[in-house]
């Protein structure tokens, strides 16, 4: 193994890293966005919103990301959706993301015990205040730690924009095997990388969960 | 309103669910600071009816009044909200599994509610507080979230959070049932203060001592119907109905 070609080549692949973790952000925060109204629409009264949630799910879960992403990015200019490759990444991912966030998010909130909204509603609540003031609080608690399976998940995800040519990570390792002919050390050490934004990531995940805990 | 026999006025209560019919035609009157007891075995639709009073359970037929104002009125969606959250207000509600909310202390659990609808201030809100965990006997646990409380402990914060709304009427359904037997005297004895305060209770209840004791008038339902009812000496003592005189048999049988 060529630790010296590993340690020339580090710099290149941290400042890559940074881009994955640019994607890994922007992609969260599109997925929460999209993750809170579909499970929204999925818990409403109305019908229409509920099949379009469950549409939103099902679609988006039911095929591979990288065609997403494919669909959004090389076939977006033919229906006149022009973006570049970080764009379409971060927004196909973030729309991808959301699926999975909506299924957590809403199960999060059905499992709140259905007395909680009945004693908020009896004591003159409205289905509003008694969803933001008494459930949702509730249902937070629950979601940080499967909402950080997402997060994990997401962040792997990120991988997959090295087809569309986004300079992250894995593109990086992939540009430097060309040059380099050495597979084992340039994956090797995007894999560490990765790891590393991972760890951290799930250390604050935990941290957040055991801060929110009552008590 | 001035009108005190009928405070509480339940006029053809009627409740199906698809082709099963849980109330059949229930009629019923409650005076002002009277305390009713509703008894019946599991299914008679006791609870049913208790949770039409205040909406919870939608009838499907008749009218449900308080103090004079119908409660479960036919109004377009938005302003039928609005109207039966000032309803629910006035009408103070006690569940089987207490229902805090596991998120705030027991402070929090009895202002929230005042807080948030009549605007008090924080030193309004605490003065409520400290005056209804009082009440309930729990001034000492103020600041203790619900998993720090027994049974009995929740059950009398949530009384003192039904009460803080200063409602017209209070419902309680099986508010003793879940707890262990060594804890419910607590929860009961803070039902008879209320009762010593005319307020006006209607209660679902397996406990015929309490009911007995406290109680103007008992009813017994089975099979979504009143089969009879009058004052506890003469339903407890006396009944005249075969159903009640077998429900008590049993029941009192099975509480020795």
């Amino acid at each position: 193994m060529d630790i010296d070609l590993m340690l020339k080549v580090y710099p290149f692949f941290l400042e890559a890293a940074w881009v994955t973790i640019l994607l890994s952000v922007l992609t969260a925060l599109i997925g929460l966005t999209c993750g809170a109204l579909g499970a929204a629409a999925r818990l409403s009264r109305f019908a229409l919103l509920r099949f379009v949630g469950a549409a939103y799910v099902s679609l988006f879960r039911g095929t591979p990301a990288l065609i997403q992403l494919f669909i959004l990015y090389f076939g977006g200019p033919q229906i006149g959706i022009q973006l570049d490759a970080f764009e379409a990444g971060v927004i196909g991912l973030g729309i991808n993301a959301g699926a999975y966030m909506t299924e957590t998010i809403r199960g999060a909130i059905i499992s709140i015990d259905k007395g909680q909204r009945e004693a908020a509603r009896t004591l003159g609540l409205s289905a509003w205040q008694a969803v933001y003031r008494i459930i949702l609080p509730q249902a937070a608690r629950l979601m940080v730690r499967p909402l950080g399976v997402n997060l994990n998940m997401l962040i792997k995800a990120t991988a997959l924009v090295a087809a569309i040519s986004v300079i992250e990570l894995t593109y990086t390792a992939q540009r430097y095997i060309g040059s380099t002919y050495k597979p084992f050390e340039m994956f090797l050490l995007a894999g560490i990388l990765y790891m590393i934004i991972i760890y951290v990531t799930g250390r604050g995940v935990a941290w957040l969960d055991r801060k929110v805990q009552i008590n | 309103m001035n009108d005190q026999k009928n405070f509480v006025e339940i006029r053809h209560a009627q409740k199906s669910y698809g082709s099963l019919e849980v109330l059949k035609d229930i009629s019923l009157t409650v005076e002002r600071g009277q305390i009713v007891a509703i008894i019946g075995p599991s299914g008679s639709g006791k609870s049913t009816l208790l949770r039409a009073i205040n909406d919870l359970d939608p009838l499907t037929g008749g009218e449900i009044f308080l103090d004079g104002v119908q409660v479960n009125k036919t109004l377009p969606h938005r302003q039928y909200e609005k109207h039966i959250n000032e309803m629910r207000q006035q009408i103070g509600m006690v569940f089987q599994h207490f229902n805090l909310f596991p998120h705030m202390t027991a402070r929090e659990n009895v202002t929230m509610a005042p807080k948030m609808l009549k605007g008090l201030s924080k030193e309004q809100a605490d003065a409520l507080a400290e005056e209804q965990l009082e009440k309930v006997g729990m001034l000492d646990r103020i600041d203790y979230y619900p998993s720090r409380l027994s049974g009995g402990q929740k059950q009398r914060v949530a009384i003192a959070r039904a009460l803080a709304m200063k409602p017209k009427l209070m419902l309680f359904d099986e508010a003793t049932s879940a707890l262990d037997p060594e804890l419910v005297d607590e929860v009961n004895m803070v039902m008879k203060k209320l009762a010593e305060e005319h307020m006006t209770m209607i209660i679902v209840t397996h406990e015929m001592d309490f009911a007995a004791a406290v109680c103007d008038r008992v009813l017994f339902m089975d099979q979504g119907v009143v089969v009879e009812e009058g004052p506890p000496e003469v339903v407890f003592r006396n009944p005249t109905k075969d159903r009640t005189k077998e429900f008590l048999r049993k029941h009192l049988a099975g509480a020795k």
